[in-house]
């Protein structure tokens, strides 16, 4: 029998505002333990929360890049339950009134993992059940007799997005978090880094015999650091789920923590132990009118991903490669910007970034925002090459040195004296020269072997060291061995 | 002598200079050593810090309206470096970081803060007997209860311990000891005065409020404490007009409402029978009296008390142990702590009201009681919407009793609740009202009884005006408690 696997996701996002949710405390990552805290986010008897309006709309926003309908009007809700890492033994969130409702995300293919991107076939959509905004709780640490927390994290500013079980495949997962990361960026609302649990997720998973209309036992994994992280376990968890269906066995519905380092799932806690969470409306905040920003916020709404790359293909005519692998990257879609904006051959550009550029950088291990060469320096090269100034060989000897020392081309290429000669007087002497110094190659053109000019030709750039222009040396060399 | 002054008094003889703050603080710290042995209305003496305070008001130009008045503040009100006990062993040795916005405004005004006064724990109670600490008396009988929660306000204030104080109002805890201590007592409009530093009972009806020896004082008390607080999300923006301006209008031709279901049984007829003469007076200044009906009274304690205990289920959860207050000895694990802790720090009403609380948030009861009661909670604000388009303001009894004796009623809680059924709907209804001396009871104690007069949201200035013009036409207010 096959078995297919059914699965959502809930991301939570950290959203990138100066300050906390609700307190005026800094919104930082990093800063010693304890110290971005106040008598609000740390809980004390008598605080109160101020809605940070600023999150509310960076919410909103996300809900309108992921097509969602937002709510006209939203409340706030508490939900209680008790833990060490919670200063109020509730969490502000939101129950039943999200800001956001029925959004999706389209998985295309450049957002697969590459090794898979050729089972890709068609663009799939996966469903987004809702957006809510709420508190982040603080960081507990274990230590050997006793635990600590660090309450900086307290009150950070969280989106949770919830997926429809619309996605069938680690890969598909993998798909759908890489495109919410791009488009999280691109709406820069986060910078979604997982390993600094900026975006984490959740996943449920079910398998179920094909064909199968009802959903098996649901199962939660939690822990995942990387989104290859959430691929692995997912694949892990859908092996041993089929594995446990086949050989007839019962599985019970649990929550499950992934181990990066042992490659497995281990049961953390079964359902039975759900909490009841007693949800009802925060009493210290007001509801939330959404239509006084809309208008604002749509004016903070990016040209996303996927536009941007038809805008890519139709105005500069770039290939549908160049142009996914551009976009996939806002600071690498704008860096080709930068550089395709002066020139007439936006696509020669492109080809730079996105086989030369994007290399020498990943080789480096240097993000797009450290790169030694800039956009205009891409655009000046191509510029060289376009006009003849030199050679195509030429220009990926001034690329190596770009990168190396960060100097612009025309500095490498007057340094070097790499400029192509195209002066007629100084390439008719070498030519002259090149065609007494070998006779047996001029017989053998002469005698209708063309392929003799190549050797010809290859004598004169020996001669002007490199610099002669090949194509204008074609003609004289033709135009005198014809003669 | 100066012990005996009002606040207004107190005011206007630092700034003719007749008394400094200084002397002021003494006078009353000299009354205190005196009287409290007897009465028991304070918690902590913080008699230091308010004589230091009090010497910088000296040195300063007089220019605030309560210029170097000492105020007394109940002790769930967060002021730094003083104690903030709430009368609970769960906050016995917490020191409170950090000022509410009323002990801002009130220094703004010059005021010095002086006394931490004692309470029913959190502010759960109706006689003061609810502290973990002592039990204050009734001044005018040692006998019998203050009243509650501010119970230690009221007492304070009727005995000349302090010229003015600070209560909270959350069903009735600043009109009630007021009543039964023969002061005034003022609960402001849901969202008139910051509750920001107010440690919270059930924060959808907590109101912090002035407890005086008149109505003058007890304006000049909101008028410092009044406004919009940028802390307080609850807070309105609604202009604070000079309450003091609003004294000494006629009140000839006013409409003034009684509520035909609050003259009904259980109201003691020794009380109706003072009530009865206090209405007639009105007649007899001129205003007009007309019957009214508040339909959905007899479900306010019902109602009040699922909405009470479910916000106070979810605002005790912060005092778990892990921050700050009690924390249990050699707790085993976290739950042991949070058990253990939670067992010993709470009194047992506190724990009554938190597993009432807990139980109609609970799932499946949700519905049958926070939701319901939410829906009675609207149309109980409809009764008095109503109801003020027929009276400018209302008159009843502040409560069914006089001041009873100690475990009169401890045994009977929902006794303790119905007594309070004069007062909860206002704070239902977000509207505000005010106690005023109108009489005694003679038998078995000369015993005073209060007046409750209740005016539409933001009706302070009329319920002053009404106040004062009763004041000024009766010698209640100047009878004072033979200690």
């Amino acid at each position: 029998m096959d078995y297919e696997s059914v699965i959502g996701l809930e991301v939570h996002v950290q959203l990138k505002t100066k300050s906390k949710m609700f307190c005026a405390c800094q919104n930082k990552y990093g800063s010693p333990p304890n110290t971005q805290v106040c008598p609000v986010c740390l809980g004390l008897p008598g605080t109160l929360p101020v809605m940070n309006e600023q999150a509310v709309k960076m919410t909103v926003l996300t809900g309108m890049m992921l097509g969602c309908e937002i709510s006209p009007y939203s409340k706030f809700d508490r939900k209680n339950y008790f833990y060490p890492d919670m200063p109020k033994n509730y969490q502000i969130s939101q129950y039943d009134m999200p800001l956001c409702k029925s959004g999706h995300i389209d998985l295309v293919k450049e957002c697969y993992p590459k090794d898979a991107q050729n089972q890709v076939s068609a663009a799939k959509r996966i469903g987004i059940t809702r957006i809510h905004l709420e508190e982040d709780v603080a960081k507990s640490f274990h230590l050997e007799t006793t635990s600590s927390i660090d309450f900086n994290r307290a009150g950070t500013p969280l989106m949770e997005i919830v997926s429809e079980p619309d996605i069938n495949t680690p890969e598909e997962a993998f798909a759908y978090l890489s495109t919410l990361r791009q488009i999280l960026l691109y709406g820069k609302v986060s910078d979604a880094d997982m390993e600094k649990g900026q975006m984490r997720c959740d996943c449920n998973i079910s398998v179920r015999p094909v064909g199968q209309k009802e959903f098996g036992t649901k199962l939660e994994i939690k822990n995942m650091n990387t989104i290859s992280g959430v691929r692995r376990a997912l694949a892990y968890e859908i092996q041993r789920q089929t594995g446990c269906l086949k050989k007839g066995e019962n599985l019970t519905q649990e929550t499950r923590r992934w181990d990066e380092a042992a490659g497995q799932t281990f049961g953390m806690r079964s359902k039975e132990m759900a909490h009841d969470y007693r949800y009802f409306p925060e009493p210290d905040l007001m509801p939330v009118d959404t239509a006084v920003f809309m208008n604002e916020v749509k004016s903070w709404l990016p040209e996303l991903p996927a536009a941007k790359k038809q805008r890519f293909m139709s105005d500069y005519r770039l290939t549908d490669y160049n142009a996914g692998v551009l976009v996939a990257d806002l600071e690498l879609a704008n860096f080709f910007e930068v550089g395709a904006a002066p020139g007439k051959n936006p696509n020669a550009v492109a080809n730079w970034v996105v086989n030369d550029l994007l290399r020498d950088l990943s080789e480096s291990k240097l993000a797009i925002a450290q790169s030694p060469i800039k956009p205009l320096d891409i655009a000046e090269l191509v510029e060289f090459c376009e006009s003849g100034k030199i050679s195509s060989r030429q220009a990926k000897d001034v690329f190596v040195e770009m990168f190396k020392t960060g100097k612009m081309p025309h500095r490498i290429i007057e340094e070097k004296g790499l400029s192509q000669v195209s002066d007629a007087a100084a390439l008719e002497t070498w030519c002259d020269e090149a065609i007494a110094a070998n006779p047996q190659s001029v017989e053998a053109y002469k005698s209708g072997k063309t392929t003799a000019l190549n050797h010809l030709k290859g004598q004169v750039m020996k001669l002007s060291k490199g610099k002669a222009n090949p194509k204008t040396v074609d003609g004289i060399l033709i135009k005198k061995l014809s003669a | 002598m100066a012990h005996r002054l009002s606040l207004r008094e107190a005011a206007e003889n630092i700034r003719q200079r007749k008394l400094s703050s200084v002397e002021l603080v003494q006078a009353l710290h000299t009354r205190i050593r005196k009287i409290e042995p007897k009465l028991e209305a304070f918690l902590h003496d913080d008699f230091d810090l308010a004589v230091k305070q009090a010497a910088q008001r000296d040195a300063q130009p007089a220019d605030g309206p309560l210029h170097g008045v000492p105020v007394a503040i109940k002790d769930n009100i967060s002021s730094a470096g003083r104690p903030c006990t709430c009368a609970s062993m769960m906050l016995k040795d917490y020191v409170a970081p950090y000022d509410a916005t009323v002990i801002r405004k009130l220094e703004t005004a010059g005021a010095v803060v002086f006394g931490r006064l004692n309470m029913d724990e959190f502010a759960m109670g109706s006689s003061t007997e609810n502290s973990a600490f002592q039990k204050t008396k009734n001044p005018w009988d040692l006998a019998r209860i203050p009243g509650g929660s501010s119970g230690g306000a009221a007492a304070a204030v009727a005995a000349d311990e302090c010229f003015g104080a600070l209560g909270s109002d959350t069903g009735g805890s600043i009109r009630q000891p007021a009543a039964f201590c023969g002061c005034v007592g003022l609960k402001p409009t849901y969202g008139r005065v910051s509750r920001f530093g107010l440690v919270a009972f059930a924060s959808s009806l907590d109101q912090i409020g002035p407890v005086t020896k008149t109505a003058y004082d007890s304006a000049l008390l909101l008028n410092a404490i009044s406004g919009v607080d940028p802390m307080d999300s609850s807070s309105l923006p609604q202009p604070v007009p000079d309450y003091t301006k609003y004294l000494g209008r006629d009140i000839k031709g006013l409409k003034l409402g009684l509520p035909k279901e609050y003259f009904i049984e259980g109201l003691d007829p020794r009380v109706k029978q003072v009530i009865d003469q206090a209405i007639r007076h009105f007649g007899s200044l001129g205003a007009k009296l007309v019957e009214i009906s508040l339909p959905q009274t007899p479900h306010a304690v019902a109602t009040y008390y699922v909405i009470a205990t479910a916000e106070a289920s979810s605002n005790l959860a912060r005092y778990d142990g892990v921050r700050y207050g009690l924390r249990t000895e050699k707790p085993g694990d976290v739950l042991d702590m949070y058990f253990r802790t939670r067992a010993e720090g709470f009194g047992p009403e506190v724990k009554r009201r938190i597993i009432l609380g807990t139980y109609v948030l609970s799932s499946g009861y949700y519905d049958a009681y926070y939701l319901r009661a939410q829906k009675v909670r609207t149309l109980i604000r409809r009764d008095f919407e109503k109801a003020f388009t027929q009276c400018d303001a209302i008159l009843t009894p502040t409560s069914p009793t006089v001041a009873f004796k100690f475990g009169e009623k401890t045994d009977d809680p929902l006794q303790m609740y119905l007594a309070d059924i004069y007062t909860i709907a206002v704070n239902l209804a977000g509207i505000c009202g005010i106690s005023v001396p109108c009489g005694f009871v003679e038998k078995p104690a000369r015993l005073p009884v209060g007046l409750q007069i209740l005016g539409p949201a933001f009706g302070e200035p009329i319920i002053l005006q009404v106040a004062h013009a009763y004041e000024q036409s009766t010698p209640w207010h100047l009878e004072k408690p033979n200690l």
